[in-house]
């Protein structure tokens, strides 16, 4: 009998929880109406009332009021309606200038490179060494023209978190709005929109055992935002499409099994496998900051390999986890958050990530870490660049 | 289970053939580097005689495509003249693992070229150079795109750290723009050296840092 898979690419999606499918069920089979207005016909009501009901919940786990969520398909189009809808809203009365990191996943950094093409100005901020950007860059990098900053709350492969709180003041102060990637904290860290100072905050549900295809982005009351894709009114018409109510309620319950014990087992698993990778197998470096990170994030660059030849490994181990190496991607191109910290390639290509979940417990730890021991050394030994280290 | 990779090559990958060093080899090559990624050198002892390769070995930074490669290409080469050898190509390397991705032809070729830079470096240790050109700044570049500043990932052409190559009589002078006590200087020296040296009309390379 194989050994049961450990699965840890968290960050890339999760298991869906059962008590999160249990809640949709009903949205499939007998609440499928579309939703109506409070005219329409029962069943419509009924789901109108239950995506009202989603809408709280989740609004409510961020300290926001239901009027300022949107229900989106997931982080990606978020972000692109943050992004371009602010962009569209205020590029001709206020400015062409926005500012992000280079360091952004996917859906912010292409968004803010197709907006590059249509004439606006981006400024992309490096990190340091642990992936944090610099609060004076910033400070020095907003104009009289720009018109949003978009700064990640935690990175998807390092698991630094910025202070979004002090990026928001900083932003507000010189009268500018403030975007963040929340998709690796939403629930993990508080995110509290009462008091934080910021504007949009991007959501994400199948990453917290929720159904994928559902997501969120909180719109603080006021924001200019304009509609980007076109078709009816939902969504305080800032969203075109028929409302993904059996994804709202899972999302809604996936949030409310987060809890804060299973955050603090989580960091448990990761503080063990950082601690022990770093102890037990040589020339490892921690990838991202020690303590201002993600409780479900561990990175670690084993030197002198490379990240797929580990990932195929591994998985002919049971043990799922994912490379920033080129070699892993399908651009083949090196991961740029870890080239952005790093500033070389050999970073990358030896990087692993070990992402938790729910479904992770520390009795996997030493699996993983024999299992990690063996194939490294395995990789070592047949890798030129290891005896010329040795030597030297 | 559904790996990326067709039985063969994953037999390859998890026990690869002549994996290693050959002690005092009779042709060496190291070829790519950590900034294109992959990185692979290839060892060669060949009979006198005949040139014909009596064993090969090889070591591999890289992805699976590219240790099965180094594999399947050292198994190919053994017992072939250097002249059979270098004939060998990126597609008969994939299609004796029984084919590889297409898109994973850039780190699996690099195992085939460092065959072939292996033979030429034999070839140029035992004057069996045929192609005698001349030895210039360009050859000298061309030589050094392999060698790496491991800081940038660049290779130290393309990262601008030669400065200038000066040569005279066989006597090669090459400039780095790197302190004498950077890192990675030694290195650096001793690929460029390595390179160098063997050109048939070259007969003493010298490094100069900037701060000498």
């Amino acid at each position: 009998m194989p050994e049961k898979t450990i699965y840890m690419d968290n960050a890339a999606s999760t298991r869906l929880d059962k008590r999160v499918l249990d809640a949709m069920v009903p949205f499939f089979f007998d609440t499928y109406a579309v939703a109506t207005s409070e005219f329409g016909y029962s069943m419509g009501i009924e789901a109108k009332e239950m995506l009202e009901e989603a809408r709280v919940k989740v609004s409510k786990a961020m300290k926001g009021s239901p009027e300022e969520l949107i229900f989106t398909s997931g982080d990606t189009e978020s972000s692109n309606l943050a992004l371009k809808g602010v962009a569209a809203a205020l590029g001709t009365k206020k400015g062409k200038h926005i500012i992000t990191s280079k360091i952004e996943d996917f859906p912010v950094l292409n968004s803010a490179k197709s907006l590059e093409k249509s004439g606006f100005k981006l400024t992309y901020l490096g990190v340091n060494g642990d992936g944090l950007i610099d609060l004076g860059e910033l400070e020095s990098a907003i104009t009289p023209e720009t018109i949003l900053v978009s700064i990640q709350h935690a990175n998807q492969e390092i698991g630094t978190v910025q202070d979004i709180e002090a990026i928001g003041s900083i932003c507000h102060g010189k009268g500018t709005l403030f975007h963040t990637d929340a998709t690796h904290t939403f629930t993990r860290l508080p995110i509290e929109t009462d008091r934080m100072p910021v504007d949009l905050v991007t959501i994400s549900g199948h990453t917290i055992h929720g159904p994928k295809g559902i997501g969120g982005l909180f719109v603080r009351k006021g924001t200019p935002l304009n509609k980007w894709m076109d078709g009816g009114y939902q969504e305080f018409n800032l969203r075109a499409g028929l409302e993904n109510i059996p994804g709202a309620v899972g999302f809604a319950k996936a949030i409310e099994l987060v809890t804060s014990e299973e955050n603090e087992r989580l960091k448990g698993i990761r503080d063990a496998l950082i601690e022990r990778f770093l102890k037990e197998i040589t020339r490892t470096t921690l990838n991202g900051h020690r303590t201002k990170r993600i409780p479900q994030n561990a990175n670690i660059t084993f030197h002198s390999v490379e990240g797929e030849s580990i990932t195929l490994h591994m998985d002919m181990r049971g043990i799922e986890v994912s490379t920033g190496s080129a070699c892993f991607s399908r651009s083949l191109e090196a991961s740029h958050v870890l080239m952005g910290i790093g500033g070389n390639h050999e970073r990358a290509h030896g990087s692993i990530r070990f992402s938790l979940g729910r479904f992770n417990d520390i009795s996997e730890v030493d699996r993983v870490v024999e299992a990690m021991s063996e194939v490294v050394t395995r990789l070592r030994a047949i890798s030129p660049l290891d005896k010329r280290e040795d030597e030297a | 289970m559904r790996f990326p990779y067709n039985e063969k090559v994953l037999e390859h990958f998890k026990n690869p053939r002549n994996v290693g060093k050959i002690e005092n080899p009779d042709g060496k090559a190291i070829v790519g580097s950590p900034a294109c990624g992959d990185m692979v050198a290839v060892f060669i002892k060949v009979e006198p005689t005949e040139h014909r390769i009596i064993d090969a070995k090889f070591e591999s930074y890289g992805c699976a495509s590219n240790i099965a490669t180094g594999s399947i290409i050292t198994e190919l080469a053994k017992g072939k003249t250097i002249e059979e050898a270098k004939l060998i190509s990126w597609q008969q390397a994939s299609e004796a693992l029984g084919g590889l991705p297409k898109i994973k032809g850039h780190c699996s070729v690099l195992a085939v070229e460092g065959l072939r830079e292996a033979i030429t470096n034999y070839e140029e240790k035992h004057g069996l150079v045929k192609n005698k050109e001349p030895t210039t700044a360009e050859v000298i570049k061309r030589r050094l795109k392999n060698v790496m500043n491991p800081i940038t990932g660049l290779d130290i052409v393309r990262g601008e750290l030669v400065k200038d190559i000066r040569i005279e009589n066989g006597n090669v002078d090459i400039y780095v723009d790197l302190p004498e006590a950077h890192i990675f200087a030694g290195n650096i020296r001793d690929e460029v050296k390595e390179r160098v040296e063997t050109l048939w009309d070259v007969k003493k390379v010298e490094i100069h840092f900037n701060d000498q």
